[in-house]
Formats: C-alpha cells, structure tokens, sequence
C-alpha cells in the first residue's frame, strides 16, 4: 500500500491532488460525475465581497498547450457563497474545503477572510492576491513583496485557519514575495496563478478577448510553475501548493520533487473532467515503480538530492 | 445530465464545399432534448469544440459542422476504420417543446440549421408540423431543405445572394409569406437572432453561442446577463426564451 496523505499546516489530505480555484467552480458540475470525497480537497471559484459579474464575452481564448482566461472573478459574493454554496457542498463533500479569495483592496481581503473564518467547513484559506490594488494604481497586490505583504498581515489577523497566498508568476523575483508572506505569518504559498498573455483574431483584427488581455493556463505553463515551485519551496520553511499545467500523475510526482506538498489542477478539469480521479488512481502504481512508498516523502527531493 | 463517453465515427462527409455530416455511433442516453449540444475533444487542439446535436436515436448521433478553423479542419479529415472522438454529452438545456403553440415556425440560418432538424422531428413526433425557414450565404451552402421537407414541415429558403430560394435574409421570409405562427425557434449568428427577436411579435426561443472553456458549467467562461440574472450559456442555456433576453 503507497501512502498518499500529506499534510498543509495541520491539514490532513488523504491525497495531494487539488482542483484549482476558477475550474471547478464550488463542486457541483463534477458531483454529478464522480464522488468528490475522492479528492484531497478542493479550492473553490475565487471569491469576493460583492457579487461580480466579471468581464465581457469572449471570455476565453486557446493556444498551442494551453488557454487563455479573462472571467474576470465571477462570483455570487462571499455573503452568497456562505449562505448557499457552502450548504450545497456540504452534500456532496464532506471533506474540509479551500476557500479562495479575492480582492480588491487590503480591506476587502480583510473582510472576506473575517467572514469565512465562521466557516468550519473551510479547512484552508487561498488568498488570491493576483488581482489589481484599485488603491495603488490597478498594480496586482502580488506584484511587491510590499503589496503582498500588506495583504497577508491584514488577514492573518483575522483568523487562526491556515492561510495560503497565491502568488501571481507575473513578477521578476518570485522569491522575494513568497518571503515576504511568510515573513507576515503565512502559513504557505500557493503558485502559480496564471499567466499575462493575449490572441489575436486575424479576421476581426482584434484581441480574442473582450478584455483583450487574459491569464495562461494549461500544460504551456508547466515549466514556468515547476521553475517557481523549485526556487521558492528552498526559499521558505513553509509549505508550497503547485500549481500550473499539471494534468497527469507524472507531472503531480514532478512538482513535488521540486519541492511541492500537494498540487493543484485547474485547466485540464476543463478538457477532461475525470483528470483528478484518473491521477488519483495512477499515482499508486506510479509510486510503486519509482519504489516509494510514502508520496510526502517525495517532497523538494529534487534539490535535498543535489 | 452531461456524459462523457468514446463514440466512433460512423459517418463523415460533406454536405457542401464547407459543412459535413458526421454520424457518430455510442451511448446517446444523456441526450434529452433537441438543441443541446456535444464539446468534442479533438486531437492538436486543446480545448474541445461544441457542436450542435442535429439528431439522435438510441445509438447514434448526427452532427453538422461547417469548417472555420484549425478545429473543425482536424474534424473533417477524421473517419476510417476505427476511428474514434472523446465526447461530452447531453450538455445543455436544449429547446423546451411544451410551450411551442400550434403553429411554430423554426428559424435558422448556416450551421443554425442542424439544431432546428432534431426540434422539428420532435415536434412531428407530437403531432405538430412546424413550418421552417432556412436562411444561408448563397445557392453552394444550402443544405437540409429537403430532410425538413421529408418531415412534412412547409419550407422556405432564402440566400443572402439570392442564388437560391428568396433573396433576402430568414426575417424577410416571414414577413413576405404572410404567414401565420404562434411561436418561434431560432438559432444562427447573433445579428440573426436579434433580428428574429425583433421581427416576432410571439414568444420564442433563441440558442446563443459563446466561447467555451468547459461547456458544462465548471468555468464562467461563457456567462450572459439575462432578466433573471447571470447565467452560463452552456449550462442554462444555449437556449434562452425570449422573456429573459438582455441584447
Ligand atoms: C452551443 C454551441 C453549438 C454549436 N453548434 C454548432 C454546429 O452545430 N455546427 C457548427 O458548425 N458550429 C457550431 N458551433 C460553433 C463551433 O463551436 C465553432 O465553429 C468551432 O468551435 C470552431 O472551432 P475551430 O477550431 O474550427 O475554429 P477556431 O477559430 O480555430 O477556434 C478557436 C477557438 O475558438 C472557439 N470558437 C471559434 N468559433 C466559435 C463559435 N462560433 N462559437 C463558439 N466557439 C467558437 C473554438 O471552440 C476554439 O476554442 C456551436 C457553438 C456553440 C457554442
Ligand atoms: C477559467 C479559469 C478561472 C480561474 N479563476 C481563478 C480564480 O478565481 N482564483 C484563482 O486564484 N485562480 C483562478 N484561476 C487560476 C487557476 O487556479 C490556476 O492557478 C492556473 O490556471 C494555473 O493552473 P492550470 O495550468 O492547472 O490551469 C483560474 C483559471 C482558469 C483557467
Ligand atoms: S464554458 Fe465553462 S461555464 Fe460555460
């Protein structure tokens, strides 16, 4: 028997596999095909204070390996996701849930988690700091150790749940952010979110998207996340969630050599609904063949071997 | 409910010099109703491709595409021995048949059409023959006026050009006939759906399209405002009626 549980800051997962928050959107549409308590856990659609409708159509674009993305956080709004969509997961997982958050401003971030704390469903809180500072020029919060800081100092004093950032890739020293929450008293770091990127329709002669710019998602990103994971797991003591172009067991067992503790998978729910319950069933036999026997134990082996 | 399944390719022809005709053979039990659609994963390309169910039975079901791009492209080479397509299926609302008067006309235009033949045999099967209105670019696109006449339904066809049928657009030929409908079925390219919303003085229903990153709900890729909120155009929709429209 190979031993798939790991553990965030106090967070036991039966398994490190993870949907990604934006694609899986709070369970329901995968419910209806397979029983999510599978998974180790989930991180739902990114949340904010207010409902948000998000960006124009077209919201989504594809290229070589991957998509583009401009939702633009659509979201009911913390007060709905409470009152209904929390009760709605209850009935189809009964594991502990991820709560990913977005936000405008430090306030908002402050407010959201505040909220979400009276929630004992939530095992985890991802806060989602790749979203522009409307206080400081539209700049993204996770663009300075400074801006991420900030957020990460105003939520840890709001609740005792484990609170993950999730880092924008958009930056030139990754390295230097995640310190900079784990300095504020984050308990991990969560990377990548997605990366800038646009398409161009010929006939049209316009952007794809409405929003002409978007985030890049997808198997092309693979490396970048692998890269990031790499450096900023050997930089801080904390845990790292990957993230980033995983759609395969092979690749779960990558990024964790790299240094990750669990990973998350966004995209390619997408294109193949059954991706997470495939890897979860692989993985064992996977394991079996690299002769391990307890997956943790492959976490940043990558470079403790160098 | 969506399903996933492998369905081999039965069938793969053209219709004319851009739209084929694909037969695909498997489980067709997700299906429901006519106007859902199916997202195709197809191989080269990373997102799947949603195309219109144009018919169904127990065991097979009939697509109609027109090639635009790498996609649809990769489609039409497919076929042979063996050849099979990972699909998703039975996904989204689809037209509601309860409401449809007792005389409904169907509105399509392009590859607007194929949706409109599975709705009109349903209909047939309730005992109601619908009149069809098929609206194309010119004579070399037309295809499915004689499978709408085979149902019974009376059909016009009307070609941007005029090499064909009515010169003029599907809206001209309701008004032209004089004909007399209670309710209305449309798909084709949006600035026909407008058109036909503002040319029925009935209720009706309306399949829209949109850039899709899942097609079954998962992603918020596809959402539109309506009167009664946001909703996905995959999954509460395609079709939407013409109460809740917000252009
Ligand atoms: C619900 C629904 C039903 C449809 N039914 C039919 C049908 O029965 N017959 C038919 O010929 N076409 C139909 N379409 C349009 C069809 O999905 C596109 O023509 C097709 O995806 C184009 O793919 P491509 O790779 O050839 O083009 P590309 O332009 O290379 O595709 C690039 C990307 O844009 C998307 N895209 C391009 N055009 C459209 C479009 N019009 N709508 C949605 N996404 C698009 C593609 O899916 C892909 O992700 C339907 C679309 C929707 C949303
Ligand atoms: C359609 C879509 C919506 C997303 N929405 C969110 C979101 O609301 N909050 C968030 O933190 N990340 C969001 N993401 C980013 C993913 O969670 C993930 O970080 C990114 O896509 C990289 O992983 P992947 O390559 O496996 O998709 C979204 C991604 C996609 C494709
Ligand atoms: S395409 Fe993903 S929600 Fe509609």
């Amino acid at each position: 028997m190979v031993d798939l549980s790991v553990n965030l800051s106090g967070l036991h997962l039966d398994n490190p596999i993870i949907p990604a928050s934006g694609a899986f959107g709070y369970g329901a549409e995968f419910a209806e095909l397979y029983d999510l308590d599978i998974l180790g856990s989930f991180s739902f659609k990114g949340t904010t204070k207010e409902p948000r409708f998000g960006n124009p159509t077209p919201r989504i674009a594809e290229c070589d390996g991957g998509m583009l993305n401009a939702v633009g956080l659509q979201n009911p709004g913390i007060d709905a996701v409470l009152a209904e969509e929390l009760p709605r997961i209850r009935q189809y997982f009964h594991k502990p849930v991820i709560a990913n958050i977005g936000g405008f401003s430090v306030d908002e971030f402050r407010e959201c988690c505040e909220k979400i704390d009276a929630a004992d469903q939530v095992g985890l809180i991802e806060v989602n700091i790749s979203c522009p500072n409307l206080h400081a020029g539209g700049l993204n919060f996770s663009a300075t150790p400074e801006g991420a800081a900030a957020v990460t100092r105003a939520v840890r004093q709001v609740t005792k749940k484990p609170i993950y950032m999730k880092l924008s890739p958009n930056v030139t020293d990754i390295v230097a952010v995640a310190r900079a929450c784990e300095a504020e008293g984050a308990d991990g770091i969560s990377l990548i979110n997605t990366l800038l990127g646009m398409r161009i329709d010929l006939r049209r002669r316009r952007p794809v998207l409405a929003n002409e710019t978007g985030g890049l998602s997808g198997p092309a990103i693979f490396p970048v996340a692998l890269r990031m994971v790499w450096q900023v797991s050997q930089a801080v003591k904390i845990p790292v969630i990957g993230i980033g172009g995983v759609d395969s067991a092979e690749k779960v067992i990558e990024m964790m050599m790299a240094g990750a503790t669990a990973v998350e998978i966004g995209a390619a729910n997408l294109v193949d609904p059954y991706v997470c319950p495939n890897i979860i069933r692989a993985l064992p036999g996977l394991l079996a063949g690299l002769g391990v026997d307890r997956i943790s134990d492959l976490i940043g082996t990558a470079w403790k071997n160098k | 409910m969506q399903k996933q399944g492998i369905y081999t390719i039965q069938e793969n022809a053209p219709l004319t010099r851009e739209v084929y005709r694909m037969v695909l053979a498997g489980n067709t039990g997700a299906i429901t109703a006519p106007g859902q659609f199916v997202n195709i994963r197809v191989e080269g390309c990373y997102l799947r491709r949603p195309i219109s169910v144009a018919d169904w039975d127990d065991n097979t079901i009939t697509l109609i595409y027109k090639v635009v791009g790498e996609g649809t492209r990769r489609l039409s080479r497919m076929g042979g021995p063996g050849a099979a397509l990972d699909l998703l299926v039975g996904l989204g609302n689809g037209y509601d048949l309860d409401c449809c008067g007792k005389a409904p006309v169907l509105l399509g235009g392009g590859v607007g059409v194929p949706p409109l033949y599975g709705l009109a045999k349903r209909l047939w099967r309730r005992g109601i023959t619908p009149t069809a209105l098929l609206g194309f670019g010119s004579a070399d696109e037309v295809f499915g006026e004689r499978e709408f006449c085979a149902l019974g339904c009376p059909t016009m066809v009307a070609t941007v050009d005029g090499s064909y049928g009515h010169k003029g657009f599907v809206t001209d030929l309701l008004r032209e006939a004089g004909m007399r409908y209670d309710y209305f079925y449309t798909c084709g390219p949006e600035p026909m759906l407008r058109a036909v919303y503002d040319a029925c003085d009935c209720s009706g229903q309306l399949s829209f399209e949109e850039r899709m990153g899942c097609g079954f709900g998962a992603c918020m890729g596809c959402s539109c405002k309506t009167k009664y909120g946001t909703k996905r155009i995959c999954k509460d929709g395609p079709v939407l009626k013409k109460e809740e429209v917000v252009w």
